[in-house]
């Protein structure tokens, strides 16, 4: 495989050529949602401009186009994770929703008192609560697997795990990347251990979607929920992939048009999965762009992506511990890590450094990352993040240390 | 760098790095507490509201600069003020953090007069206020169980 042209694959990102506050724009928050390539921008419009129409029971020439579409975005969805049949792809709105609708869903069906819900500290909020809530719901405990080391470097506690599966765990839910440490988990490991208990197994790949090869049979989970606009697809699009035999066997999640087979007054039949949750006009557009996104991807090599994000990781992690007073978060500078760096400053805030950063033209993240729990174990309020996407170059991580090598100064007061 | 110098005066990062009044208030008997959800900004405030005059107050939490440094000017500017002097003092720092007018007498408050560029930074500047008013409008606390 030849190494990808990454400045010319820059060039494809029309959001990044821009001045804020009169520099240059480096925009390091890619694990909140990544920049979007012109291919899928044009894929959106080119759907709205020349094929729009309703999906499903259309007998017109555009309403088959577009079912044709939406159909072959899920065909190409199961593909691009690795599912073996393309009724295992539930379209969602991300991986809030496709995580809301297992536990709204499966968790209401399967989950009762004396169960065990099993998560890890780690959890971004979409992975925490409606587990939480379920849980409070149906009576079942919640458990939390602990991460290890003071700043969290040495990830969740394996032999914790081990002892947290008891047969009375029916679900194992967690990030297969951390949005805050730059872990990735081992995710085929941990559901290979859950799975001797007979638990049930849900991945969060929010974060390692578009920045990794990502494969649910190599992993062997149950359920995993995953977010477009976080591999350079559209807002609003995304989806969950679930066994067939499970989603088939699941209550309806939403109900309305387009999941039902037959309606009477006082009662209805569902037709099967996917569509069973897929309540709706589903969002087609988004769909149909959402195959520009994947296509452009496979086309860079999810594999190249991998090493050109974790490339650039180590770099500003191993220049961010020059930093005076600075603490990172997840692997000690050196440590193999995901495209993401969080850092806390001793004399400088995370609002006050993202401001700061800001009047760079440096787009970065500060504050909790929908990490509250994790954040208050490791004694922090915030911390701020820099995260790596394909675009992103060693200049934007060298421009990123000077000005908070400023920040510094200016707040220390040396 | 022009409009950061504004919003980070001396005088907000004086107050950041050396907080007035900061600590729990072991005689307090009217507490609040406020907290910004999306970014996790918290402050507390305790006042020892002696008839209608606050003659004691102190606040802690975490936060941003601005955040610190707010709480900590609001304090010095609270003590010996009545609830309805309070409200109008918090009506006047309001004012100047987000127009950016600054009042005619010379005054440290006036140091937040940059914050306005900064919309996204205002609720920083007044949440510390935020919980003060609070404290003030709540039931009184028995100050011995804290």
């Amino acid at each position: 495989m030849s190494t990808p042209d990454w400045a010319a694959l820059r060039a494809d990102f029309p959001t990044l050529h821009q001045d804020v506050n009169g520099k240059a724009l480096v925009y390091l928050d890619s694990a909140a949602t990544a920049q979007k390539p012109r291919v899928v921008l044009d894929a959106l419009q080119d759907f709205y401009l020349n094929h729009n129409a309703n999906v499903h029971r259309g007998l017109h020439a555009l309403s088959m186009r577009a079912t044709d579409s939406y159909e072959a975005a899920r065909l190409r969805t199961a593909k691009f994770v690795g599912a073996a049949d393309p009724a295992e792809i539930v379209f969602t709105r991300g991986t809030t929703e496709s995580i809301n609708l297992v536990a709204s869903s499966w968790g209401a069906a399967n989950l009762k008192k004396g169960d065990v819900v099993l998560i890890t500290e780690m959890e971004h909020h979409s992975n925490l609560v409606p587990w939480q809530q379920i849980a409070l719901r149906t009576g079942a405990t919640l458990r939390y697997v602990p991460v290890v080391g003071s700043d969290a470097e040495l990830g969740l506690d394996l032999d914790a795990l081990d002892r947290l599966l008891t047969p009375e765990v029916k679900l194992f839910a967690f990030g297969h990347g951390s949005n805050t440490l730059g872990i990735v988990n081992d995710a085929a490991d941990l559901c290979a251990r859950a799975r001797k208990v007979g638990a049930i197994t849900v991945v969060d790949a929010a974060q390692t979607i578009g920045h990794q090869p990502v494969d649910v049979r190599a992993i062997g989970c149950d359920f995993l929920a995953f977010s477009g606009h976080k591999m350079a697809g559209p807002t609003g699009i995304g989806g969950l992939y679930g066994r067939k035999a499970l989603l088939d066997a699941m209550p309806p999640y939403q109900l309305g048009g387009g999941m039902i087979s037959v309606v009477d007054f006082f009662e209805t039949k569902f037709k099967p999965s996917p569509e069973r949750f897929e309540a709706g006009t589903p969002n087609v557009a988004d769909a149909v762009a959402l195959v520009a996104a994947m296509d452009y991807l496979d086309a860079v090599g999810r594999e190249a992506i991998a090493a050109h994000d974790r490339e650039l990781a180590a770099y500003a992690a191993t220049a961010l511990a020059e930093l005076p007073g600075i603490r990172i978060l997840g692997p000690r500078p050196g440590q193999p890590r995901a495209g993401l760096v969080s850092f806390a400053l001793k004399d400088a805030h995370a609002h006050d450094v993202v401001t700061f950063a800001d009047q760079d033209g440096i787009a970065l993240r500060g504050g909790h990352h929908c990490n509250q729990p994790l954040m208050k174990k490791l004694g922090l309020p915030s911390s701020t993040r820099a995260s790596f996407y394909l675009y992103n170059t060693r200049e934007e991580v060298d421009r990123l240390i000077v000005s908070l090598r400023r920040i510094v100064k200016f707040f220390s007061g040396v | 760098m022009s409009d950061l110098t504004d919003l980070y005066q001396q005088v907000i990062l004086d107050h950041n790095r050396r907080p007035r009044n900061r600590g729990k208030l072991p005689t307090a008997n009217r507490v609040a507490h406020g907290d910004n959800p999306t970014c996790g900004d918290q402050c507390s405030v305790y006042i020892r509201l002696e008839g209608d005059r606050i003659a004691e107050i102190g606040f802690d939490g975490s936060g941003c600069a601005i955040s610190q440094a707010s709480a900590s000017l609001m304090t010095t500017q609270l003590k010996g003020k009545t609830a309805a002097e309070a409200q109008a003092l918090f009506d006047n720092f309001h004012h100047i953090v987000t127009t950016g007018e600054a009042p005619e007498e010379i005054s440290d408050v006036a140091a937040f007069a940059g914050v306005h560029s900064f919309p996204a930074r205002i609720k920083c500047a007044t949440l510390g206020w935020h919980a003060a008013l609070n404290a003030l409008k709540s039931e009184p606390t028995d100050a011995s169980t804290e």
